[in-house]
């Protein structure tokens, strides 16, 4: 009674189970499966994975438009004849021979339409007297050069001759005005090996802030002792004079933004030492380092933007620390009383002890000479902008930029380096981006990253183009374009990897889900793939 | 003859310059960097975990100490001791006991709060990857010559670190975030230091250049805690963060000590646990690398030589900017909108079914059990 009986089923009803099983399993086979994979993949947008990697390979070749520009009394008439186009109105601006270098220059510049980039190079005969007897290259404000022709005008030699003797000096001249070797190797130095570019390139480099889309500017005045001291300074007529013009220039580079502020009780962290022999408090140079911390804790940032912010503070020493002068190294006084920090900003010590006497009434009014103080800030300014301060070569006079504040061939050549830079970086970016997203599986890439991916490339190849032809203000363009792109698709914050389960991990999930329903098909299967076996065996075994 | 004394004198002065520059050189090159960051953080919620946020406010206090200003101090608290209300003295975190050091004091600024601290915001803070509308002093606006601190602490195990007890974060994630920065370049060189139990399992999966890291104890190591305070009733500090405080008490900004002596805080008589260190991917040598180019915030100066003469006289200063616009006065938004406040319309409560219907519901349900298993069931109910 308690005997378990097996159920004997008929054969249409084994027939009708084993094709059950096979069409159960098919159906887990041909749409579960895929189903599962396409459900739990990670969507991946499609990269321009070719063009990135043609990207890794970057070559970059840099032209620039020299105009050579032949003076009268520089060729022999023959060799004249065969030079494509003659200017000849030279010699009708400059008859006077009291005609100072500054002004021949500003003449010569209103002849020609020079391009952002180009260079134009007056070859002017030896015996001339526009420059002094030991000066070979005279550089000027604009993109224009003055070049002493030491080729003496052979009969006979042909123009090819002379445009190869002079080829030296103007490549000399051309490095210092555009770019040479060491300006691209710094502009790349975070992508290089270290020990390429020279210790002077790296100071600069580290000096200047890097390539950004906009950069905030915040001039504060420190007042530490309101009680004695009325300051007066006339910060809005002063930038408006003196720095607004510079950055209107840079208006291809980058965005600015300016404020100022004025901090009352504002104190240097350091003591100054009093100086019996110089009568004057002094801050020597290594105490100078300490100064900034305890300051910047003060110093209010604008929070709207991720901007680098250069910060030019003008310290006024408390009537007790009057007058503060600053050493350097060799004890000696410093003719700036300024001081600067790479990639923070400057600051100057003004003393105000000679505007008034002992038995005046205190506060007194003190009015800053802002001419003064703008001088130092400009300065300073240029520094940290990525103006370099490298000499001229011997031979070389070099304007200075004065009230305008950048000469046009100053800022060519750091449209150069920051093209450069730009492309640099963008490239660097995208290829980095498509290597991580490569190496980790588990990112989500939406459309909206490929998409920037893509204009980047585009822009990125472009600016290439650019520079190639020579054209730098549409390369300067196309490489920011290309820089903001790929900042974007890098820093976009859909990016963050999921979260990493480690293969084990993932097993324990799958198993408890999967393993019960897959158990009975594989046995299931199994069973009739054996009863299939035997039939044939048996079928094998009725024919013999 | 002019030519050849020109140039003699040319190459003279070149060559002192040069001695100048040697100099500045020298300074300059002694480490790469030119700003310091620190990103501290505390992972654990709860009163009990104490001593994981005074942990890190004392770490916080050192770094204050030492130069780095707010505004490159990412702090990142996950629960408030401060203002607990089981703290006995409110508004402090001491370190000591007895009461002798208040890390919390006057002037501490948190970045990331409570359930703020998150994996997610973790990584996103590392790797940069913020939403646009995040302030500045929530981002790590590191550049490619910011040397960074981290500061890990919270309960651990091997390989992973807890976030507020609900999440983790593996050493995975934690080495991929690091080589999504160094890819970006966002840093010079970075110090981790962990303490947590079975800590240096989180700097195995390290792979990018110019890291170290030190952690508190060793895998399958616990790390413990120092010492109770009967008053407050919780451990106040961690024995590593504890040793570490009173190493880094004695280093003053301008402190020559290197990282030789960081590795030999706390031995294994006074931790109980071994706290490692790795140092294979950095590529300076530990001894020549101070405390201060990580804890400290040693800014690099130059003077500056040149000027540019502004003062011509009699020229007027001119305007570039165009006629000055006068400014509107601003005025703040009203406060307290007593109009809108007024005419509100009453709010929508939630729709709950009548009380009598759940009770009606249950004794139907009663009388049908009773009605079909008939009546002497319910001598069992009363």
């Amino acid at each position: 009674i308690g005997m378990k009986v097996r159920p004997v089923l008929s054969d249409p009803e084994k027939q009708r189970g084993r094709s059950a099983a096979v069409a159960i399993a098919a159906l887990v086979i041909a749409a579960g499966i895929p189903l599962w994979w396409k459900t739990t993949e990670t969507y991946r947008a499609w990269l321009p994975a070719a063009r990135i990697s043609e990207l890794e390979a970057l070559q970059l070749e840099l032209r620039v438009e020299v105009e050579v520009v032949f003076a009268r009394g520089t060729l022999s008439p023959e060799q004249q004849k065969k030079v494509p186009a003659s200017r000849i109105t030279y010699e009708s601006c400059c008859k006077s021979k009291s005609l100072c270098l500054v002004e021949a220059d500003h003449a010569l510049h209103t002849l020609t339409e020079t391009s952002c980039g180009s260079v134009v190079i007056y070859i002017i005969p030896e015996a001339s007297a526009l420059l002094p007897q030991d000066m070979r290259v005279y550089v000027g404000r604009s993109r224009t050069a003055l070049l002493r022709s030491q080729v003496a005008s052979v009969v006979g030699a042909g123009l090819p001759e002379v445009l190869a003797a002079l080829d030296p000096q103007m490549e000399q001249v051309l490095q210092t005005m555009s770019f040479n070797h060491q300006d691209v190797t710094a502009a790349l130095t975070d992508r290089l090996r270290p020990g390429l570019s020279t210790r002077d390139s790296l100071a600069d480099s580290m000096r200047a802030f890097k390539s950004s889309p906009g950069y905030e500017i915040t001039f504060s005045l420190l007042n530490p002792d309101p009680k004695h001291h009325q300051l007066h300074w006339d910060v809005e007529a002063a930038l408006d004079a003196y720095i607004y013009p510079l950055l209107h220039k840079m208006a291809p580079v980058a965005n600015f933004s300016v404020d100022s502020q004025i901090l009352y009780y504002a104190v240097l962290g350091v003591n100054p030492r009093y100086d019996a022999s110089a009568s004057a408090y002094t801050l020597s140079a290594d105490s100078l380092a300490h100064v900034i911390n305890p300051v910047e804790a003060r110093l209010g940032s604008n929070a709207a933007s991720s901007n680098p912010v250069l910060n030019f503070l003008l310290y006024v020493p408390d009537s007790l620390h009057s007058p503060l002068i600053i050493r350097n190294d060799q004890k000696q006084e410093v003719a700036s009383n300024a001081f600067h920090s790479p990639r923070w900003g400057g600051i100057m010590v003004y003393n105000v002890d000679g505007a008034y006497g002992n038995d005046t009434q205190f506060p007194v009014d003190i009015a800053i000479d802002m001419s003064r103080v703008m001088g130092v800030f400009l300065s300073q300014l240029r520094l940290m902008l990525g103006f370099q301060q490298t000499g001229a070569p011997p031979g070389f006079v070099l304007e200075a930029a004065g009230r305008e504040g950048v000469a046009e061939w100053e800022l060519d050549r750091l449209l150069w380096s920051r093209s450069v830079e730009n492309v640099a970086t963008a490239s660097a970016s995208i290829t980095s981006l498509a290597q991580l997203l490569d190496q980790i599986a588990n990112i989500v890439i939406n459309d909206n990253i490929a998409q920037q991916v893509a204009s980047a490339v585009t822009a990125l190849q472009a600016a290439v183009a650019e520079l190639e032809a020579g054209n730098l203000a549409l390369a300067l363009e196309h490489s920011r374009e290309a820089i903001s792109a790929s900042e974007r698709a890098f820093f976009d914050p859909s990016l963050l990897h999921l979260l990493y389960f480690p293969d084990d991990q993932k097993f324990a999930i799958y198993i408890p889900l999967f393993l019960p329903m897959c158990v009975p098909i594989l046995l299931s299967l199994l069973k009739i793939f054996r009863e299939v076996q035997q039939h044939r065996a048996e079928k094998r075994a009725k024919r013999d | 003859m002019a030519n050849i004394i020109a140039v003699v004198c040319a190459s003279y002065g070149l060559a002192q310059s040069v001695c100048d520059g040697e100099d500045l050189a020298e300074r300059f090159f002694r480490s790469d960097h030119t700003n310091n960051w620190a990103v501290l953080v505390c992972t654990s919620r709860f009163w009990f975990n104490y001593r994981h946020v005074a942990n890190t406010l004392s770490v916080y206090r050192s770094v204050k100490r030492l130069g780095i200003p707010d505004s490159h101090i990412v702090l990142m608290l996950a629960d408030d001791m401060a203002c607990n209300h089981r703290n006995p003295k409110p508004a402090t975190v001491f370190s000591h006991k007895n009461m002798e050091l208040n890390v919390y004091g006057d002037d501490v600024e948190v970045d990331y709060r409570g359930y703020e601290v998150t994996v997610e915001n973790f990584l996103r803070v590392l790797t940069g990857r913020l939403p646009p509308s995040t302030p500045r002093s929530k981002r790590l606006l590191s550049d490619d010559h910011s040397n960074i601190l981290i500061y890990l602490t919270g309960h651990g195990g091997n390989g992973f670190l807890k976030f507020q007890d609900s999440e983790e974060i593996s050493n995975v994630e934690l080495a991929d975030a690091f080589e999504q920065m160094w890819q970006k370049r966002r840093y010079n060189e970075l110090l981790f230091i962990i303490d947590t139990c079975q800590g240096a399992s989180m700097y195995e999966r390290f792979y990018s250049p110019n890291l170290m890291a030190l952690a508190s104890s060793q895998v399958g190591e616990d790390s413990l805690s120092h010492q109770p305070d009967l008053a407050i009733g919780v451990h106040l500090m961690d024995r590593y963060t504890f040793y570490l405080l009173e190493f880094l008490e004695d280093i003053h900004p301008a402190s020559q000590a290197n990282m030789n002596d960081l590795f030999k805080v706390c031995p294994k008589s006074q931790c109980v646990s071994t706290p490692g260190h790795r140092t294979d991917l950095f590529q300076r040598d530990p001894g020549s690398v101070l405390i201060t180019d990580f804890f400290g915030s040693v800014r690099k100066v130059e003077i500056t030589m040149e000027t540019i003469n502004l003062t011509v006289p009699g020229i007027p200063l001119e305007r570039f900017g165009g006629e000055p616009h006068t400014e509107t006065a601003l005025a703040y938004v009203d406060q307290l909108p007593v109009a809108q406040i007024i005419h509100q319309k009453p709010k929508q409560k939630d729709w709950h079914p009548p009380d009598g219907f759940i009770l009606g519901l249950w004794t139907l349900i009663l009388l049908v059990f009773f009605r079909t298993y008939g009546i002497k069931h319910l001598k069992h109910i009363f």
